[in-house]
């Protein structure tokens, strides 16, 4: 056999393939359906969090600006061990799954509350007291006036931040979430053969590719900022 | 509650665990310090490939970067520590950590010094360059000055993700803080020696993610 041949053999093994492309593509739909749960929920709680800030109470400030910070500078793995291995323990059960999704959701709550706050704080303060002294509310105000001036500045970060962590579903291969890793990395031991591995790249690249493309073309198209 | 703190909060675990996790600080700061550089340097060069005027080298470098910014670091690292030895190649933990951190991080510091580079108008290199400056003259007195200026923000806030990435290397059972806290965990049954860690990276952490928002709100503004 020349080197060729076993290296083929060995990174695009056709019958290791099909063998595992099934498993495989369960983890593609474990790791779509989280990232797109994630990316929700993680958005709409982050912009809602934004909105209550704009109240400019203090109480209502203070937890908020806590809770981003402390997810903003914990590592997600640190978060994911304690939540899965500690929680059962203080007697509240939930699935690797569950665990995931609810801490890379507050994670991205916390980055997009900041985000969009940033945004909203770069509304000039004429806007604010014009929109106000027209008689709208300040629920009408923030929703028709502040937010679509705010998320428009926002959204070349905000979809980098979603992406860096929807990529992070990765993580739950740790604690056995079947996404992608996991299916792989469990198929090539099983097989010996690292074509699981080079499958799961693929499925990657597919999936994330087109979202990065994307991401340099928002970046283009709303400039978030020009010196 | 009670059984909240003692899961979470003991103090006696969390002492026993002091040392070990004393230890994996050491690492954790070994990774960053030889991390940190490599990607600031290995994305200096992606930015300059990426804005070069060689268009096969220019479409090669932000291939190669958006390939490395698609896959989770996670996924490299395994790749890397997993599938490498297939091809005879065996690397240490450590050595896998370094190159899968080079590759995406040298991805995301080359998209932000690109920025940075864009960000400096076409004139000022070429009023350095009528002066006489030579082109790496111009780039390292009066375009990279300015440049590195204009996205600290965005260098800081990537510099305090890599901190943060270090803990991955425990999935390839490299020392570092998080790991030597989850052996504890796994010991005691007992998730406190994590929660310490996780103190640890809010006080390293905690100032910079403050000045972070700082800057943004400064540059929005």
């Amino acid at each position: 056999m020349t080197q060729w041949e076993r290296f083929l053999e060995t990174f695009f093994n056709a019958e290791v393939l099909a063998r595992y492309a099934p498993s495989i593509l369960h983890g593609v739909w474990v790791t779509i359906e989280l990232s797109l749960l994630i990316v929700v929920v993680g958005i709409g709680v982050g912009t809602a969090l934004a909105c209550v800030r704009a109240l400019r109470r203090p109480w209502l400030t203070a937890p908020i600006v806590v809770f981003a910070d402390v997810f903003r500078a914990l590592p997600p793995l640190v978060l994911i061990l304690i939540a899965f291995f500690g929680l059962p323990n203080a007697g509240v059960f939930l699935s690797a799954f569950l665990v995931l999704f609810l801490v890379l959701t507050l994670v991205l709550a916390a980055f997009a509350e900041e985000i969009v706050w940033a945004g909203i704080t770069s509304v000039p303060k004429g806007q604010w007291e014009a929109a106000r002294s027209t008689g709208l509310t300040f629920g009408q105000t923030l929703g028709s006036v502040v937010l679509p001036q705010a998320i428009r500045l926002a959204i070349p970060p905000l979809t980098n931040r979603a992406i860096a962590i929807t990529k992070m579903t990765a993580l739950g291969t740790v604690i056995g979430v079947p996404d992608i890793l996991n299916q792989a990395t469990t198929a090539q031991s099983f097989s010996g053969n690292a074509s699981p591995l080079m499958l799961a790249a693929v499925a990657y690249l597919l999936l994330f590719l087109p979202l990065v493309i994307l991401s340099r073309w928002l970046e283009t198209r709303f400039a978030w900022r020009r010196a | 509650m009670e059984r909240f703190v003692e899961q979470f909060l003991n103090l006696e675990i969390m002492m026993a665990a002091w040392p070990m996790i004393l230890q994996g600080f050491g690492m954790t700061v070994l990774i960053c310090a030889v991390v940190i550089p490599l990607g600031l340097t290995g994305g200096l060069l992606a930015a300059l490939g990426s804005l070069s005027g060689r268009r096969p080298l220019r479409w090669t470098v932000i291939a190669l970067v958006d390939v490395f910014r698609a896959f989770p670091p996670l996924v490299l690292l395994i790749f890397i520590y997993a599938g490498l030895p297939f091809t005879g190649l065996r690397l240490s933990p450590f050595a896998a950590v370094a190159i899968a951190f080079f590759l995406n991080n040298s991805a995301y510091y080359g998209e932000i010094f690109r920025a940075g580079i864009q960000s400096v108008g076409a004139g000022q290199s070429e009023a350095a360059r009528s002066t006489g400056l030579t082109g790496p003259q111009t780039l390292a007195y009066v375009v990279l000055p300015q440049a590195v200026r204009n996205v600290l923000p965005d260098l800081l806030s990537n510099t305090v993700e890599v901190v943060k990435l270090t803990s991955l290397a425990s999935v390839v059972s490299l020392g570092e803080m998080l790991h030597q806290a989850d052996l504890a965990r796994s010991v005691t049954y007992n998730a406190s020696p994590i929660v310490l860690v996780a103190g640890i990276y809010l006080v390293l952490l905690w100032p910079l993610v403050r000045l972070v928002s700082h800057f943004e709100r400064r540059l929005a503004s």
